[in-house]
């Protein structure tokens, strides 16, 4: 046996140290690997270098080291008074603080402006954090009761009557319509060539609308019996409660069960009426503020969370609409989808302000920020509706199939097995939409309405306050405002993304 | 008791039921009937209200406003246009505007979105960070904001015409907006654009033959020096034959303001800039992931094959991302085409701001103004639209798929 160090191939001595490999973690490892690692990445990072001093540097000191920080009027920001260039002049902007947030709106009742926002946080936030339960609950509240009571806090206002005399007025109106149609056909029919369709088409519709008024007649009978007695909105209240009561506990299955079924109904009808107690809806409630005295911040937030509150419902129906088999209602909506995602956001706010007025009746005005609501509900409905056509798309055929073979109805599959999976897939793209859509709030200023970006160009003008560095600063503080917004949101949209896709992570 | 096969049953009555009310028989007929009733009743409530206020304002409806003299300035016209002309031409003046502008705008948006795509992807560490921050600031900006910044931010801040910005001494920079030389055709310049252009169409004669040569033959034809001689050479040619083309007008600082050269107004600029650097994020985004998309292996196939880096890029890469690429690209050209309509924030006589704006503001022809204006953007998408679908088919049988 011979000594296995004696062969050949077996290193006799031991190999010297070998140097430490080059660092490549940390900022050092990040200077030699990403930095300075070849001639033109030299060249390239003194580019981005330049490019940065050029711009941070100049930025941070107009913002900060040659701002002006205290005064009373434009004298203070002027070069020749300060003595120095001036940068940034941030009285200017403590100033106009109260009209970039709230516009015009009355300085005795702004409290009422922060309770609104106060009531949005508060629910928005456990809304945000997954963590915490009850969601259904928190988004009920949030997009259905937040909406109404925020209506009656910021414009003010009360109620003459509730759930009977609401659905009575209403119904009237559209029976009204459909029989002065029904009219309109039976004039139309004598000077037509089409006459005798026409009249056959004229008498039914008068038929129908006749027939509505009988239908009806139950429902205005009480409606003028509660309108008539000493408390018009407690006694339609009482009213409408026991009839929307009476009709969940039917539907839900009657006496077979049980009495549970009657409590949600009860607490939401114990929490409105506590709504219209604490803010005296019933005795006319808070001042009215008109829309046109709101501004700022405020009418921003108010467009943009109204627009996708509203634009949800309509998203959902062309969807489906869209899917569906039915060929007028999928024309219907492939053409209302198109049409309006055709068209820039600033012709339908034209269209909302200008044309608009011109299809309702005469004596029928509609305030000016409602105009430009509607207009953008209509056209963020139709981005919405493609967004969760994408999520529609993305359910599987065997959960619709699974779900009619168990024996649901079309309705039961859409709301209980479909809809939700498919919401589910497009949170990022619904959340994307309203980073664009609180963008596009901007666009109201055209229309003649104050929000953050309008208050901004109207406090431009005051004179008390013209000096060269006004509008640089306005601007750098609207900026940091919609950059926190936006940016904000857009890191929650990813948060969202990854925890959806946590199962597919590897 | 017969084995023969039964007859089908009649399927023209389940046809007909399918086609009339889809998947939901009969009860989708009743559905459409129903909604056609509400959408009939919709229209007829619109009509018949348009039609009582419309008298109630005395506006007689109808497109015959078109004809009527317009009667104020626009300060911007590709057209002969004056004060005496009608709104049929205040339309196709505001239509062009739009078109322009918007041709404009995506040229930059393009050159700059590919530039921050590149920087992005590139290795070095702090040239990527300038572009993430670059997309992420413009980004989450409203667009109407950063307009509203280069209009009334940076342009009037800019000097006066006496002290303006000058580029080499012929062009200049002021609050009065741009002022660039303009060209001036001489009798030499037929000669130069006939040239030109049959020097481009030889051009891809020889391109699509060497291209011939490459993929039936694999012999490799170097085509550029040929093509450099015909597109720049060729004219040149003619200019020392023909004498020169076009000579410049330069501006010149008279008193207070520029004569001669041609003055691009300052909104054009604002707008250009807001609408060019806002899309170019949408751009490097988009262009980004496109690049991204293409499989790190087709890159090291090409190498194997012996290409080098540049054609590698250049045959495998880039047609790849292309796909990937090209159709949101059009989506964000064609959002920057109905974005350039925020020129009425600041005046810039476009097509909503002239159109919808100052003519409807003097007519009170709202449907007609408004259908018309909507329209044209309408037209433009659902044009766009149906190119992309071809694209997209073409695509796709090309992929065998």
């Amino acid at each position: 046996m011979t000594d296995i160090t004696a062969s050949p191939y077996v290193r006799q001595d031991i190999v010297a140290e070998r140097p430490a490999p080059v660092k490549t973690t940390g900022f050092v490892g990040l200077m030699r690997s990403r930095l300075f690692n070849s001639p033109t990445n030299i060249l390239l990072t003194i580019l981005g270098a330049l490019l940065l001093w050029y711009t941070v540097i100049p930025s941070i000191t107009f913002l900060f080291v040659d701002a002006v920080w205290t005064g009373k009027d434009r004298t203070a920001c002027l070069p020749e008074k300060a003595g120095f260039v001036v940068g940034a002049c941030w009285p200017y902007i403590q100033a106009k603080l109260p009209q970039l947030m709230y516009g015009f709106y009355p300085e005795a009742e702004r409290w009422r402006v922060n309770l609104t926002f106060l009531l949005a946080a508060v629910l928005l936030v456990p809304m945000l954090i997954p963590r915490l339960p009850a969601k259904g609950l928190n988004s009920g509240l949030f997009f259905v009761a937040f909406p109404v009571v925020a209506f009656f806090l910021l414009r003010g206002g009360g109620i003459t009557g509730f759930g009977v005399s609401w659905t009575a007025g209403l119904l009237q109106l559209v029976d009204d319509s459909v029989i002065s149609a029904g009219q309109a056909l039976l004039n139309l029919s004598k000077s037509s060539a089409i006459g005798p369709l026409l009249w056959i088409i004229g008498q039914f519709i008068t038929v129908v609308g006749t027939a509505i008024q009988w239908l009806i007649f139950p429902l205005t009978w009480l409606r003028d019996m509660i309108q008539s007695s000493s408390q018009p909105v407690w006694g339609d209240f009482a009213v409408t409660a026991v009839i929307v009561t009476l009709l969940v506990f039917w539907l839900r299955g009657g006496l077979r069960t049980g009495w549970r079924a009657l409590v949600p109904s009860i607490v939401t009808f114990i929490g409105i009426a506590i709504v219209i107690k604490l803010m005296a809806l019933d005795k006319g409630g808070l001042p009215i503020v008109d829309t046109r005295l709101w501004g700022g911040l405020l009418v921003t937030l108010v467009v943009s969370v109204a627009g996708i509150v509203t634009s949800m419902p309509i998203g959902i129906a062309l969807a489906l609409g869209r899917r569906s088999t039915i060929p007028l209602i999928r024309l219907f909506s492939i053409a209302y989808i198109e049409f309006w995602r055709g068209v820039p956001l600033i012709t339908v706010l034209f269209f909302a302000t200008y044309m608009l007025p011109l299809f309702l009746p005469g004596n029928f005005t509609v305030d000016g920020l409602v105009r430009a609501l509607i207009g953008i509900a209509l056209f963020t409905g139709a981005y919405q509706a493609e967004n969760i056509r994408g999520g529609l798309a993305a359910i599987p055929r065997g959960q619709g199939e699974a779900a009619s073979a168990l024996g649901l109805s079309w309705w039961k599959t859409t709301s209980l097995i479909v809809l939700p999976q498919a919401l589910r897939h497009v949170i990022p793209n619904l959340v994307n939409s309203f980073i664009s859509l609180f963008k596009d709030t901007s666009l109201v200023s055209i229309v003649a309405l104050f929000d953050l970006l309008g208050s901004l160009r109207a406090s431009f003008a005051d004179p008390v306050w013209t000096t060269p560095s006004t509008a640089f600063t306005g601007f750098a503080f609207t900026g940091v405002i919609y950059f926190i917004f936006c940016f904000g949101i857009s890191r929650y949209s990813l948060f969202v993304e990854r925890r959806l896709n946590a199962h597919s992570r590897n | 008791m017969s084995n023969e096969a039964r007859k089908p049953p009649a399927q023209i009555a389940l046809k007909l039921r399918r086609i009339l009310g889809g998947k939901a028989g009969w009860n989708g007929v009743a559905v459409q009937l129903a909604f056609a009733a509400v959408l009939g009743w919709i229209a007829f409530e619109i009509v018949s209200n348009a039609r009582a206020n419309l008298a109630n304002q005395h506006i007689a409806a109808g497109f015959g406003f078109l004809r009527n003299n317009a009667g104020f300035d626009v300060n911007q016209t590709l057209i002969s246009y004056t004060g005496s002309d009608t709104f049929g031409r205040v339309f196709v003046v505001g239509l062009l505007n739009t078109l322009v502008v918007s041709i404009v705008g995506i040229f930059f948006a393009t050159v700059i979105g590919f530039i921050i795509a590149l920087c992005r992807l590139s290795p070095n560490w702090l040239l990527s960070r300038v572009g993430e921050i670059y997309v992420e600031l413009i980004r989450n900006l409203p667009l109407l904001f950063q307009l509203l910044f280069w209009y009334l931010a940076v342009l009037a801040a800019l000097p006066n015409p006496r002290q303006s910005i000058s580029f080499f001494g012929i062009s200049f920079l002021s609050n009065r907006g741009l002022v660039v030389p303009s060209p001036i055709g001489e009798p030499g310049m037929t000669a130069f654009l006939v040239v030109l252009g049959l020097g481009i169409v030889a051009s891809f004669a020889l391109r699509s033959y060497s291209r011939r040569a490459l993929f039936q033959r694999g012999q490799v034809i170097r085509i550029w020096p040929f093509v450099l001689g015909l597109v720049i050479g060729l004219p040149l040619l003619t200019t020392l034959v023909f004498g020169l083309p076009f000579t410049f007008e330069f501006p010149q600082l008279k008193g207070f303001n520029f004569a001669g050269g041609s003055r691009i107004i300052p909104e054009f600029v604002a707008l250009t800039v807001a609408l060019s650097t806002y899309t170019a994020a949408f751009i490097a985004e988009i262009v980004r992931a496109g690049i991204l998309s293409v499989h790190k292996g087709q890159m090291e196939a090409g190498a194997s094959l012996g290409l080098s880096r540049g054609t590698t890029l250049r045959l495998v890469v880039i047609p790849q991302a292309m796909r990937v690429i090209v159709p949101p690209l059009t989506n964000q050209y064609l959002n920057l085409t109905k974005n350039s309509s925020l020129a009425v924030a600041i005046g810039y006589p476009d097509l909503v701001s002239v159109f919808a704006g100052t003519s409807l503001s003097q007519t009170g022809q709202a449907i007609e103004i408004i259908a018309m204006t909507m329209g044209v953007y309408l037209l433009i998408s659902l044009v766009t639209s149906a190119i992309m679908n071809v694209y997209g088919w073409r695509i796709n049988r090309s992929l065998g798929a």
